[in-house]
């Protein structure tokens, strides 16, 4: 059997699947005919297609599949990128499907992440539809011998503008299950405002019902004949050298294969319950690794050489700061934090018997893990195919990108299709962590109240070691001494510059080479780190100004939209000036506020966080958080509020809760008793002031309302408190420490 | 030794035989039945993405010996109700779109049907501290709660109409 993976071998595999279950009403004129996906004429795509036919297709029936580089990563993308395509296309919401993630076939969008979606990564689709529409028009123009200007599209007919319905003709009718054969045009008007009729609906999500009743296909529900159960081994310590294994330590479990190559050693049955057994069963001998202790994390931090990049300068920060009298100076702490996926990473993969591989996981990006798989087991790129098949959500880059090139590898070596699926401690203990980084901070208030200097320099290493196409970033690819990746820095100075009016300034990031524990993208990257550093120091030279926090940043703006959010948030919230903290009794309550616009450049968000806190024991409780949020354009306001519900109540949970431990051996935090998260008895309620702007450029949203979590929860301790938090996370007993320093 | 398990699953009797009798009930679930409801979420019974229903008790299956359900009810969220005859709680979590990736859901929807069981009236603190156990990542507490509350309300209206 030979296999290419191109669309035209997809849509003869897939085409009677992406059919059932499909259900729409069928407009009258529509044709009945056999499947269109057969008649489609397909071509391989590659990179940055210009093509109409690389993102839509339109069958006989008028039912439109879009084809995205971007994948649904749980946050429901999907629904809101199936919106704003309906509507350039003119036809209904469930008229349209899309087909995301698979190489060959829907475009190369690179990773779906950084909350570009919606931002960037709609926009060729979204050019390729209005595009798609114009040409529709044309053919209608043709049929009904009018021009097009005097034609009207609506769900999917078109008619002339002054004619009875019934001359309405369909989509599917018009272009007769063809290609479009046409290049996007890029300077095609886009809609706006109040051209929208999908877009800025609530529309229900479409993943959900199938969530619901235990249908939904997520990856770890695929299943292949003749499937086998891998797990895989990991070096103890980190680092350590494969010396032996003891095939008589499993001799007890029947139908086990052992894979080892290098520091790589999996193993395998016909049985998932034997490979779980035997992975725990099996004795395998390790030399050397290890990590340095936790204790030195943070001075390991600051005495690594690392790259100075200046991000932010005005004016003169060194001698505005030597002639003020109001100075402050503090240091921030934020430790390794964790994805904590619900449902640990899975890969499945199967060789097929000409060599080519097919592999199915939840990667952020099928054509640049395509590419690292590649060189990982020595099969060139096209004769790799990576499904793009929903996982649990992931909130950066997990283990996914690792249990899909382990799945390679194994099916590879044992000659089986094999399902790899990590176990808890494997996605806790080894999915790159969200970087611990240090933030020292320096300002200075006049005494007209305006902040006179402000220097931050802030110590991180890059926050994406993700595989682009570089073995040497895959986990396993380490194990087999791949060669070392090189990363560009990314991240680590997400929001370390903001955009308040400050005089004398500069700001400074120290990029490090290395990190104690392996790195990559979490939610936000470096921004919820900068940002606990600049809004918690804020309040600190709020507080040193005698200032009401709030009005504090508004005299610190200029721009419109900034001040808007936090007006809103302030009314939301009733704030009222010098009203910050409320009498309890055992009780000390307090409000705290934080704004941002993440990246400086993309959304505006600010929050008040009401706390309180017990002194005897030094707990916090966040019970109330409000939340003023501006992405521009607003696709679904349902989606944009579960999206800002979740960044508020996990970054909650990541302020008050978590760090990754570890000892000389590995990651100590490795189930939910170590690394504890927010449970529903501890989460705040979330009241939220949405503000939309229909005539602006829509801006991602998955992770600007995280950033600020800490700070606004850390500035509500203070005023409840007067203890200033400056580690995360905030325990009970760093609260009572704090306490007893004020 | 091989040992036969029988068990009611989803209403049909079922037999199983097995080499170890302390396999956990998921992986037979899963591998053997080819549910997909039940998910694997940590094998420790610390997040509740595995809940099935023990006869009316909400167990994690991720930890529960088959051998033990020898003679049970065992409904996993396929049993409860699909999209056809959807339980009240499924159209509840859809209605409030209680969800975003959606892995945790199966176990949400299980504790909370336990809970509607014993309590058909329960309260917002009496829902949180049902599901207290059952953990979220993406954060979509507050609309599970609201779920909950909708799904309670659904299914005393049912009665009531049953019973007029």
């Amino acid at each position: 059997m030979s296999t290419t993976f191109d669309r035209a071998t997809f849509l003869k595999q897939t085409g009677a699947m992406l059919v059932v279950g499909f259900s729409l009403n069928a407009p009258a004129s529509a044709q009945p005919g056999p499947s269109p996906r057969a008649t489609l004429n397909p071509q391989l795509l590659g990179a940055g297609s210009n093509e109409v036919d690389a993102w839509l297709a339109i069958d006989r029936n008028g039912l439109v599949t879009l084809y995205s580089g971007k994948v649904e990563l749980g946050t429901g993308t999907e629904t809101a990128l199936i919106q704003l395509v309906a509507d350039e296309l003119g036809v209904p919401f469930h008229a349209v499907r899309m087909i995301a993630g698979i190489t060959g076939v829907t475009p190369d969008q690179g990773v779906t992440s950084g909350s570009q979606t919606i931002m960037t990564g709609s926009i060729p689709m979204r050019r390729a539809a209005a595009t798609a529409r114009n040409r529709l028009l044309e053919l209608a123009a043709q049929r009904f011998q009018v021009a097009s200007a005097d034609l009207v599209v609506r769900d999917g007919f078109v008619r002339p503008r002054n004619a009875a319905g019934s001359r309405a003709i369909a989509y599917g009718e018009l272009l007769g299950g063809r290609k479009f054969n046409l290049t996007i045009d890029p300077q095609v008007a886009l809609l706006t405002g109040n051209e929208f009729r999908i877009v800025g609906r609530p529309i229900k999500r479409v993943d959900l019902p199938e969530k619901a009743f235990g249908t939904f296909r997520y990856v770890q529900n695929v299943r292949l004949p003749e499937m086998w159960h891998a797990r895989v081994i990991r070096p103890k310590p980190v680092g350590a050298n494969f010396v032996s294994l003891d095939r008589n330590s499993i001799a007890g479990i029947p139908n086990v294969r052992i894979v080892q190559k290098g520091n790589f050693v999996a193993v395998a049955a016909p049985d998932e319950w034997d490979a779980i057994r035997a992975a725990r069963a099996l004795k395998v001998t390790w030399s050397g690794g290890g990590l340095p202790a936790q204790n030195d994390l943070y001075e390991i931090i600051r005495k690594t050489p690392s790259t100075v990049k200046v991000v932010q300068q005005g004016g003169d920060v060194e001698s505005a700061l030597s002639s003020a009298t109001k100075k402050l100076s503090a240091t921030y702490l934020w430790p390794f934090q964790t994805h904590g996926s619900i449902g640990p990473s899975c890969g499945v993969a199967q060789v097929h018997p000409d060599g080519t591989i097919e592999i199915w996981n939840g990667t952020q990006g099928v054509y640049p893990l395509r590419d690292a798989i590649a060189g990982l087991v020595g099969v060139p790129p096209d004769k790799i195919k990576l499904n793009y098949v929903e996982a649990s959500g992931c909130y950066g880059h997990n283990g996914a990108d690792d249990a899909g090139a382990e799945a390679a590898l194994i099916a590879q070596a044992i000659g089986k299709p094999v399902r790899v699926q990590w176990s808890r401690a494997d996605e806790h203990g080894w999915d790159p962590k969200g970087p611990a980084m240090v933030m020292d901070v320096e300002g200075a208030v006049g005494d007209d109240g305006r902040v006179t200097a402000w220097k931050l320099d802030t110590y991180t290493p890059t926050h994406s070691t993700r595989p682009s196409g570089q073995p040497g970033n895959l986990l396993c690819g380490q194990l087999l001494s791949a060669p070392p990746a090189k990363n560009p820095n990314i991240g680590g100075d997400r929001n370390a510059a903001t955009i308040y009016t400050f005089a004398n300034r500069r700001v400074q990031v120290h990029w490090q080479p290395t990190a104690v524990l392996r790195s990559s993208a979490l939610r936000g990257l470096g921004a919820p780190q900068n940002c606990f550093a600049n809004e918690s120091f804020m309040d600190e030279l709020a507080h040193a100004a005698d200032a009401d926090p709030v009005a504090f940043r508004l005299a610190h703006l200029s721009d419109p939209r900034a001040k808007d959010v936090i007006n809103a948030v302030a009314k939301l919230a009733d704030w009222k000036p010098g009203q910050t903290r409320v009498a309890a009794k055992g009780l000390a309550r307090g409000r705290g506020v934080a704004f941002a616009q993440y990246e400086t450049t993309d959304a505006y968000v600010a929050m008040i966080a009401d706390v309180e806190v017990r002194p005897s024991s030094g707990a916090i409780r966040v019970r109330d958080v409000y939340v003023a949020h501006d992405c521009g354009l607003i696709v679904n306001p349902d989606g944009l509020r579960n999206q800002i519900e979740g960044a508020v109540i996990q970054g909650t949970s990541r302020a008050l809760l978590e760090q990754v431990t570890f000892d000389r051996d590995g990651v100590t935090s490795i189930d939910w008793r170590t690394y504890p998260i927010l449970r529903f008895s501890q989460i705040p309620n979330v009241h939220i002031t949405l503000i939309d702007r229909p005539n602006e450029r829509p801006l991602g949203a998955g992770e600007p309302a995280t950033i600020i979590v800490a700070a606004a929860i850390g500035n509500a301790v203070f005023a409840a408190t007067g203890a200033r938090l400056r580690e995360v996370p905030f325990t009970a007993a760093r609260v009572k420490s704090a306490l007893t320093q004020r | 030794m091989p040992k036969n398990v029988t068990f009611r699953l989803n209403g049909r009797e079922r037999t199983v035989t097995v080499d170890d009798p302390s396999e956990p009930l998921l992986y037979v679930l899963r591998d053997r039945f080819e549910l997909n409801g039940p998910k694997f979420g940590c094998g420790l019974a610390q997040c509740g993405a595995c809940t099935v229903l023990f006869n009316q008790t909400a167990i994690r299956s991720c930890q529960y010996p088959i051998a033990s359900v020898e003679g049970a009810r065992i409904t996993t969220v396929e049993g409860l109700g699909n999209e056809h005859t959807p339980h009240p709680l499924q159209t509840a979590f859809i209605e409030e779109q209680a969800a975003q990736c959606g892995y945790c859901t199966n176990g949400m929807i299980m504790s909370a049907a336990a809970l509607l069981h014993k309590n058909p009236h329960p309260t917002e603190a009496q829902i949180k501290a049902a599901l207290d156990g059952n953990l979220c990542r993406c954060a979509t507490h507050l609309r599970i709660v609201r779920a909950v509350k909708r799904a309670a309300a659904a299914m005393v209206k049912q009665a009531q109409r049953k019973t007029a």
